[in-house]
C-alpha cells in the first residue's frame, strides 16, 4: 500500500467534479419536493440525461450542446411523471418507479450505438491568475463551466427559495396545496414546472458524468447516483446549503475509494465500491430522526374537488 | 371540457379492465416503437405474444414460460404484501443476490457430500438470505424511521458488489481454470434444483410460487394480519384505531418479501443458472415491481401478470435473435405497460364528465 500515491491536489479536483452530478440532480429533486412532490424516477432522468447529451455532444461536436440536449431530455421524460401524477393522479412512488425502469431501457436502447465512442472534450475556464495560486489554483480554479454553473445554481435556488415571491409560493404549495389553491395559486400548474426543472438538472447531472466525469457511454452508468441524490435530500433536509456540504461529503467519499483503489490498499475492490452506498445508509440513519423539515404535503395527490 | 369527479368507490369493472387496457396499448405504442426501430410492428407483437406459446417451437419455450415466470411471480407476491401497506421494498433484486449466495454458500459447503439433506438446507439458506437483507431496511424503519425505499435500494448496489466478490473470490470454483464463477450446481446431484418432470420447466420454484400465490390468497382474504395490511394501505388512521401494530407490519412485511425474493435466487442459482457469476441477476427484482403492479396487487392477478411478463422476457429474445430487435426495447415495452396503467388507473377511482365546467 503506498497512500503517497494519492495526490491532494488532484483529489480535491477529483471530488469536486465526482459531486458535481449529485449537485444537479439533488438541487432539483429538492425545488420538486419543494413542491410537495416526491419524483423517484431521478435516476431514470440522470440516465436519459446521460445519453441525450452524450449522443447530441457526438453529433454536433459541441458539449455545451450536448448540456442543453440533456436538459430537454431530462425534462421531457419528467413530464410523463408529471402527466401520471398531476393529471392522471397516480401514485407517486410507482409513478416514480416507472419513470426510473423507463427511463433505464430507453437510455441503454438510445445510446446502443454510442458505447465506445469517445465524446468532444469541454474545455476548462480560464481563470488567468488565479489558476497560479500554489495548491488551491489547480485544486479548484481547473474545471469546466458546467461545474461552476452547478454552485450558482445552488446559490440561485437557496436565493429564490429564501427572497422572492416564486420561492414563497412554490413553498406554500408544498406545504399545503388546499391552502394555496384557496389563494388562487394554480396548484397543478405550478408542479408541473418545479417537476420540469428537476427533470432538466437530473439531466445535466447525468450529462456530467457521461461527458466530463468518465467520458463514455455504457449502459446503467448512473449506478444509482440518482438514488444518493434522493437520500441527500433528505440529508440536507431540504436546505440548499446543507445540500452542498452532502453532495461534497459523499463525492470525497467516492473519490477517495476510487484513490484507495489505484493505490491498491489491501482491502478489495468490491469492498470499497461498497462504501458510497453503506454510507448512505449510515447517514440516512442519523439523520432520519428529524422529519420536521419534510414539506408537509410532500407525495400527496392534489385534486381540486376534494 | 373534461372533469374528473371521484367515485365513492373504485370501481370494480374498470379496476379488471385497466391492466387488459394497459396492455392493448403498450401492444399499440410498442408496436410504433418497433417501427420506428425499422421492424414490421405486426410481425414483432406476433413473434413476442404468439410465437413462445404456439409458434412452431413452442414446445421448448413453454417450459421457459414456467422458469422466466417463478421468481417474477414470488417476488412479487412478496412486494404486493407491502405495497398494499404503503410498505415500499424496492430492493427485490438485492435480496435475489443475498438469498442465491446464501443458498448456493450452503450447498457449495457441503460439496461432495451425497444427501437429501442438502437441499433443503440450501432453500431454507436462500430464505434466510433474502429475509435477513430484507430485515434491515425493516429495523432501520422500525428503529430510526429511516426510509425503506432508500434502504433497499442502497443494499442492491452492496450486494452486487458482493455478488461480484464472491464469484470472484470465496465461492470461486477450485477447478474452473480461473474463470469467474463457481461449481455448478446442476453437476452436483443433491443441490440440484432439477424438473420435477423431465423437460416441463416445472422446477421446486415454481411450486414455491404456487404456494405463495394460495398463501397471500388465504393470509389476504381469511387472516387478521391480511386484514391488518388492507386496512393500513386504504385507510392508515382507521388502521391504527383499530389496533393495528405498525412496527409488526413493517417486519412481516418487508421480511415475507425478502424471504420469497431469497427463496427465488435460490431456486435460480441451484436450478436455471446453475451457478454463481458476476451477471447472475438479471432484474427480475426489478420487473416484479411492475408485474406487482400489474397484477393489481392480488394474488391470482400477480400469477396471470407474472405469466405475461416472462412471456416478454421470452418473446423478447425471439425477436431478437430472429428480427434483430435490441433486447433494450423489450425493457422499454416493460416500462410502458406500467405507465399505461399507473395513467389507466384514473379511470378506477375517478369518472370522466364531459361538458362545460359549471361554477360550484
Amino acid at each position: 500500500m503506498d497512500l503517497s500515491a494519492i495526490n491532494p491536489i488532484l483529489f480535491v479536483a477529483g471530488f469536486l467534479v465526482a459531486a458535481t452530478p449529485l449537485i444537479f440532480a439533488a438541487i432539483g429533486e429538492l425545488v420538486v419536493e419543494k413542491s410537495g412532490v416526491l419524483n423517484l424516477g431521478v435516476e431514470g432522468m440522470m440516465i436519459t440525461g446521460a445519453i441525450c447529451g452524450f449522443a447530441v455532444a457526438v453529433e454536433t461536436g459541441s458539449p455545451l450542446l450536448g448540456f442543453a440536449a440533456a436538459a430537454a431530455g431530462g425534462a421531457l421524460l419528467s413530464l410523463l411523471f408529471a402527466f401520471l401524477t398531476q393529471i392522471a393522479l397516480a401514485n407517486q412512488v410507482a409513478s416514480g418507479l416507472a419513470l426510473t425502469l423507463f427511463g433505464l431501457g430507453l437510455s441503454a436502447l438510445l445510446g446502443q450505438s454510442y458505447v465506445g465512442v469517445k465524446p468532444p472534450r469541454l474545455g476548462d475556464i480560464d481563470f488567468g491568475p488565479l489558476a497560479d495560486i500554489p495548491v488551491i489554483g489547480p485544486a479548484v480554479f481547473t474545471h469546466d463551466i458546467i461545474l461552476y454553473l452547478g454552485l450558482a445554481l445552488v446559490a440561485a435556488t437557496w436565493a429564490v427559495l429564501k427572497f422572492t415571491r416564486a420561492g414563497l409560493v412554490l413553498r406554500a404549495v408544498g406545504e399545503s396545496h388546499d391552502a394555496a389553491h384557496a389563494l388562487g395559486y394554480h396548484v397543478k400548474r405550478i408542479r408541473t414546472f418545479a417537476i420540469m426543472f428537476g427533470g432538466a438538472c437530473a439531466g445535466v447531472g447525468g450529462a456530467y458524468i457521461s461527458l466530463i466525469r468518465v467520458p463514455q457511454w455504457t449502459e446503467g452508468m448512473t449506478a444509482g447516483i440518482g438514488w444518493i441524490a434522493l437520500a441527500l435530500v433528505v440529508f440536507a433536509s431540504w436546505k440548499p446549503g446543507r445540500l452542498l456540504l452532502g453532495a461534497y461529503l459523499f463525492g470525497g467519499i467516492t473519490q477517495l475509494q476510487l484513490n484507495l483503489q489505484g493505490a491498491g490498499v489491501a482491502i478489495p475492490v468490491e469492498y470499497l465500491a461498497m462504501s458510497p452506498y453503506l454510507i448512505t445508509i449510515i447517514v440516512l440513519v442519523i439523520l432520519s430522526a428529524d422529519k420536521s423539515a419534510a414539506p408537509a404535503s410532500l407525495g400527496r395527490t392534489f385534486h381540486a374537488s376534494q | 371540457m373534461i372533469r374528473l369527479e371521484k367515485r365513492p368507490q373504485p370501481s370494480r369493472a374498470f379496476s379488471l379492465a385497466t391492466p387488459l387496457l394497459a396492455v392493448l396499448a403498450t401492444m399499440v405504442f410498442g408496436g410504433l416503437m418497433f417501427a420506428l426501430l425499422g421492424k414490421d410492428p405486426v410481425t414483432s407483437i406476433i413473434t413476442i405474444f404468439w410465437q413462445p406459446l404456439f409458434g412452431e417451437f413452442a414446445f421448448y419455450y413453454r417450459p421457459q414460460l414456467l422458469i422466466k415466470g417463478a421468481p417474477l411471480v414470488l417476488i412479487a407476491i412478496g412486494l404486493s404484501l407491502g405495497f398494499k401497506a404503503g410498505i415500499w421494498n424496492i430492493g427485490a433484486e438485492g435480496q435475489y443476490i443475498m438469498g442465491a449466495l446464501f443458498g448456493a454458500g450452503v450447498g457449495l459447503a457441503f460439496y461432495p457430500l451425497d444427501s437429501f439433506i442438502v437441499f433443503p438446507l440450501m432453500v431454507m439458506g436462500g430464505a434466510f438470505g433474502g429475509w435477513i437483507w430484507a430485515m434491515i431496511p425493516a429495523m432501520l424503519k422500525v428503529k430510526f424511521g429511516t426510509n425503506e425505499i432508500l434502504v433497499s435500494l442502497m443494499l442492491v448496489y452492496v450486494a452486487e458488489q458482493f455478488l461480484a466478490s464472491m464469484s470472484l473470490g470465496l465461492m470461486k470454483n477450485p477447478e474452473g481454470f480461473g474463470f469467474p464463477g463457481s461449481r455448478n450446481l446442476q453437476q452436483y446431484e443433491s443441490a440440484f434444483n432439477a424438473d420435477l418432470i423431465e423437460g416441463s420447466g416445472m422446477h421446486w420454484g415454481v411450486v414455491a410460487a404456487l404456494i405463495a400465490v394460495i398463501f397471500a390468497y388465504v393470509l389476504l382474504t381469511k387472516h387478521r394480519l391480511g386484514f391488518a395490511i388492507r386496512v393500513t394501505g386504504e385507510a392508515p388512521r382507521a388502521a391504527r384505531f383499530s389496533g393495528v401494530n405498525p412496527t409488526r407490519l413493517v417486519l412481516f412485511c418487508l421480511g415475507t418479501s425478502g424471504l420469497l425474493a431469497g427463496l427465488a435466487g435460490l431456486f435460480e442459482v441451484a436450478g436455471p443458472a446453475g451457478q454463481v457469476t458476476i451477471d447472475f441477476n438479471v432484474g427480475y427484482g426489478f420487473t416484479a415491481i411492475i408485474v406487482a403492479f400489474l397484477g393489481r396487487l392480488h394474488p391470482v392477478g400477480i400469477l396471470l401478470a407474472g405469466g405475461l411478463m416472462a412471456l416478454t422476457y421470452i418473446g423478447g429474445d425471439i425477436a431478437q435473435s430472429q428480427l434483430g430487435l435490441p433486447a433494450a426495447a423489450i425493457q422499454v415495452f416493460q416500462g410502458m405497460l406500467l405507465f399505461f396503467l399507473l395513467a389507466f388507473d384514473l379511470l378506477t377511482n375517478y369518472r370522466l364528465r364531459f361538458g362545460r365546467t359549471e361554477v360550484a
